[in-house]
């Protein structure tokens, strides 16, 4: 079974395999709604939109907190690139994302679910087999245009996020260098453990620009895949045993 | 004397080496401090309390974005275009079985950055090929986020029809 909702302004699929109702999409729409009732920038009454006009730390959620924290440790590990604050606001959607779509997957596990995948805005975590019983083939989208497909990979039990610049114009920037956009990089797909180490440092790469390929390289069974302005490719080596 | 001159040989011996393996392998930040943050098994859980399980302080007072998948009638909508200030934003959207089963881009900002063409080298143990297009049989795609209010708003208007 398969079902996408519109939520956090963007469309978000789960298909279950094994799945016989719709008790197990309920439940992780209703989460993803959570999420983003919380910690959605476009909505006043969010915490996150609460705290960004005041709202004293003593009365931040445990979860939210939480968050936070996290958003901080990334900010470490990455060197300083992955920065959560602009211009005197705070906005952890380059992680809660990643992070939300691996909490629905153990949900999802903890119900005893183990062949699915949850897709969110492009970022994806797939467990298990498909309806065929074979690894889920994910397409990377091309970045020059994008109702095509420019690369095929087969997965499973990984998670795969994608940072670029085609949609969001400069939604991503390096912090440490005036917020410029990160040079001639058109997109990075990370493949990763699990989606909230591959959206984490997917974004904490890009901004590094090219060394970001380095970055990623570095962590182990991390594999990453970018694309340029000149539409060349650069790849880990350990891509290439995903490659349909 | 001689320990001196057997110290400053070994040290100009590691200053060439270490010159040589900084070539092979540019900087990385950080990656023994990544180490530590992995769990064996590589399964690094983010947070144990689900959200659904905290308590929720926040109560959303703004409108929400989201379609629940009641009463759409079977078809293909186009939505309106829409301005996301870096270009417009259009899609259709295709409702079958009373549920969303494909969005489509029908209109998407081109970059303004085309201009700028870095023709670097590949780094080491990395490898490079021109990208091309491939017959689209998959399941699921990756791609950059897309959560623009420009988007909400030509996909509403898509559902509004159906």
């Amino acid at each position: 079974m398969k079902q996408t909702q519109l939520i956090m302004g963007m469309p978000i699929s789960v298909e279950i395999t094994d799945a016989q109702t719709n008790q197990p999409f309920d439940k992780v729409f209703a989460y993803f709604k959570e999420i983003d009732n919380r910690y959605s920038t476009y909505k006043p009454g969010s915490e996150i939109s609460r705290i960004n006009t005041g709202l004293t730390k003593d009365q931040w959620s445990a979860e939210t907190v939480a968050v936070l924290q996290l958003c901080e440790e990334t900010k470490r590990l990455s060197d300083g690139y992955f920065d959560i604050s602009k211009h005197g606001y705070i906005d952890p959607s380059g992680l809660v994302k990643g992070w939300a779509i691996n909490n629905a997957a153990d949900m999802l596990k903890t119900m005893g679910y183990s062949n699915f995948y949850i897709e969110a805005g492009g970022d994806i975590q797939v467990a298990g087999s498909n309806g065929y019983g074979r690894r889920w083939r994910v397409g990377i989208r091309n970045p020059f245009n994008i109702s095509q497909i420019i690369k095929i990979i087969e997965v499973t039990d990984v998670g795969i996020a994608t940072s670029g610049t085609y949609i969001r114009g400069e939604h991503i920037y390096n912090p440490k260098d005036g917020y410029s956009h990160p040079s001639g990089i058109k997109s990075l797909t990370v493949i990763a453990p699990n989606v909230y180490e591959a959206d984490r440092f997917a974004t904490s790469a890009f901004a590094m620009g090219r060394s970001g390929m380095n970055f990623i390289r570095a962590l182990p069974s991390f594999e990453g895949y970018l694309i340029d302005e000149a539409r060349m490719a650069t790849y880990t080596e350990g891509f290439e045993r995903y490659v349909a | 004397m001689k320990k001196t001159l057997l110290g400053v040989t070994i040290l100009g011996i590691y200053a060439v080496y270490s010159l040589g393996i900084r070539h092979q392998d540019p900087v990385i930040p950080k990656p023994a401090a990544l180490a530590g943050t992995k769990p064996s098994g590589g399964q690094s859980s983010p947070n144990n309390s689900a959200g659904s399980q905290s308590g929720s302080r926040s109560q959303s007072t703004g409108h929400s974005a989201s379609s629940s998948s009641t009463a759409f009638k079977d078809g293909t909508y186009t939505g309106s275009s829409a301005d996301a200030y870096y270009g417009n934003v259009q899609v259709s959207v295709t409702i079958s079985g009373g549920k969303i089963t494909n969005v489509k881009f029908l209109q998407y900002p081109n970059s303004h950055y085309t201009s700028v063409i870095i023709n670097q080298q590949a780094m080491p143990y990395l490898k490079q090929e021109s990208i091309q297009s491939q017959s689209a049989n998959v399941q699921i795609i990756s791609g950059a986020t897309f959560t623009s209010q420009a988007f909400i708003q030509s996909m509403q208007s898509a559902l509004n029809k159906a």
